[in-house]
């Protein structure tokens, strides 16, 4: 191989974005929890997110797919300020919830994390007891007047994450000491504990098994009642599974929105074929 | 319009299933055209022995739903397919069905075949009146097959269209053979037989006209069935 040879110039990520032309499919919905709108997101000098405009409806779950590296996780951790933790990292655009933009000067983002609760890949319930876990949030933003109240808030929260009735016994004993189901149906009960609008999983099941999975999907869908809900998942049957609509985002840029039946049955882009048949890559 | 490749799946052995199957989709299809060919001969010359064949190739053609159908179930089981590859297993459980049926049909010829060509009774020669429907029905189902071979929309809906002339020369065979009855009355039975015949022929368009439409569904997502031709039209618009 002759090394000198003038090698074709490959394309930048940019040019690349470029060619994937304007997002496929309906971004807004008629009720929006939250939106998205031109929102560009760089780590340093490196672009990671390209003016994507989005809306998360309420009492609806959202789910984004694509490979990794795509710019979903950074973008769910636009939505309750998770990235203003990095300092390379600057985010622009609007994004509001409830129509007033979470970036504003106004907004604190410890309320707005309280709001927008979120959920992580591996469960990390504090190395505190069951119920400390789910009191601290509360106790934190003062939700309760007592202890009478933070006890029904505490007790509430793990029924709603479907855990009360195998820890019920237990709720002093270590929150570490659960199995990793357990665990992230706690992390899911800490979360609501704060009465958030909105929860953001980023790949909530990755760590658990088939049974642990079915049970935080069916939560999922029992959430939905009284909560908007962002969902990052690899797993495409899950986001089939659990999700009203579905977003495909292809190196930082939202390729395709649509209705979830959609997106698995007759995808409008390549580029999402590509993805949910498995011929990416 | 939208191209569809069954090939390019990461996992290369996903390819070699859906590739497989599609095949054995094609041979089936091959193996029914040449039944109703069969069947339509072995009617026109009263030939039994052709007859014979056609109803031991429907033991063949439903051994191959049984297979395909086999193939399709561990496809979804064991791949989760979504999007096109979805479309084509469920376009392929579709169309093994619609292909067992017309190999039904085309093994109804071949009995009624069979019983003309062993009668004592003297025939008179309606069956010969059914070469024209028959043609058109084969090339109808032919080019069935060949759209669903290439996947090929235009060519799909092409065939589709022709259901509605296919609709209407049953229609004029069977006041033929209503006025064969009238003129005839000691015919009647053979002029029954042939109406059946005719019957399962138009039947077989209906098929080859449900496979057009699953091909449809497979390249373009869109269910144009129990839609008229412009309905059809305006959908794939």
């Amino acid at each position: 191989m002759n090394l000198d040879q003038e090698q074709p110039q490959e394309q930048t990520i940019e040019e690349i974005v470029a060619s994937l032309g304007d997002t496929v499919g309906e971004a807004r919905v008629d009720n929006p929890k939250m939106t998205c709108t031109g929102v560009d997101v760089f780590y340093a000098d490196k672009q990671a997110i390209f003016g994507v405009d989005l809306d998360i409806g309420a009492n609806e779950v959202l789910s984004m797919i694509g490979p990794s590296g795509c710019g979903k996780s950074t973008l769910l951790r636009c939505l309750n300020r998770m990235n203003d933790t990095i300092p390379i990292c600057k985010v622009t655009g609007q994004l509001t919830l409830d129509g007033e933009d979470i970036y504003g000067k106004q907004t604190d983002p410890v309320l707005l994390r309280a709001r927008v609760g979120m959920v992580f890949q591996k469960p990390n319930p504090f190395p505190k007891s069951i119920y400390e876990n789910v009191a601290y949030g509360p106790r934190l933003h003062g939700l309760s007047r007592n202890k009478a109240d933070l006890d029904d808030i505490v007790v509430t929260s793990l029924r709603k994450a479907g855990i009360y009735n195998e820890v019920k016994d237990r709720l002093d004993q270590p929150g570490t000491g659960l199995s990793g189901g357990q665990q992230q149906r706690l992390c899911i009960a800490r979360t609501i504990a704060c009465s958030p609008e909105v929860i953001l999983m980023d790949e909530p099941c990755s760590a658990l098994d088939p049974i642990a999975t079915a049970k935080i999907e069916e939560l999922i869908d029992e959430l939905r009642e009284n909560y908007s809900i962002a969902i990052v998942t690899h797993s495409m049957q899950q986001a089939a599974r659990v999700s009203q609509r579905t977003a495909y985002f292809h190196l930082g840029k939202l390729v395709e929105v649509g209705d979830t039946d959609t997106i698995f049955t007759n995808p409008r882009h390549e580029l999402t074929e590509n993805y949910i048949t498995g011929r990416f890559g | 319009m939208k191209k569809f490749n069954p090939e390019g799946h990461t996992t290369h052995q996903f390819d070699i299933e859906l590739n497989d199957v599609k095949h054995k989709v094609m041979n089936m299809g091959g193996l029914v055209e040449s039944m109703v060919d069969n069947g339509l001969e072995a009617l026109i010359n009263l030939d039994a022995e052709l007859g014979n064949q056609v109803s031991e190739d429907d033991h063949r053609a439903n051994q191959f739903e049984l297979d395909i159908d086999e193939d399709c179930t561990r496809i979804l089981a064991r791949r989760q397919p979504a999007a096109s590859d979805l479309r084509l297993v469920l376009t392929i459980i579709k169309t093994i069905s619609d292909l067992e049926r017309i190999g039904d049909e085309a093994e109804k010829l071949g009995r009624i075949s069979i019983k003309l060509a062993r009668g004592q009774d003297e025939v008179p020669s309606y069956h010969k009146d059914l070469r024209h429907l028959g043609e058109h029905v084969k090339i109808m189902l032919r080019e069935a097959l060949d759209a669903f071979t290439r996947m090929d929309v235009e060519a799909a809906f092409r065939t589709a269209a022709k259901d509605e002339a296919i609709d209407q020369e049953y229609a004029n065979f069977s006041r033929l053979m209503i006025s064969h009855m009238m003129e005839n009355p000691r015919y009647v039975s053979h002029a029954l037989d042939m109406s059946w015949c005719a019957r399962s022929l138009e039947r077989i368009a209906d098929h080859a006209c449900n496979i057009c439409e699953y091909v449809i569904y497979l390249v373009e997502g869109k269910d144009i069935r129990h839609a008229n031709l412009d309905e059809m039209r305006k959908k794939l618009l």
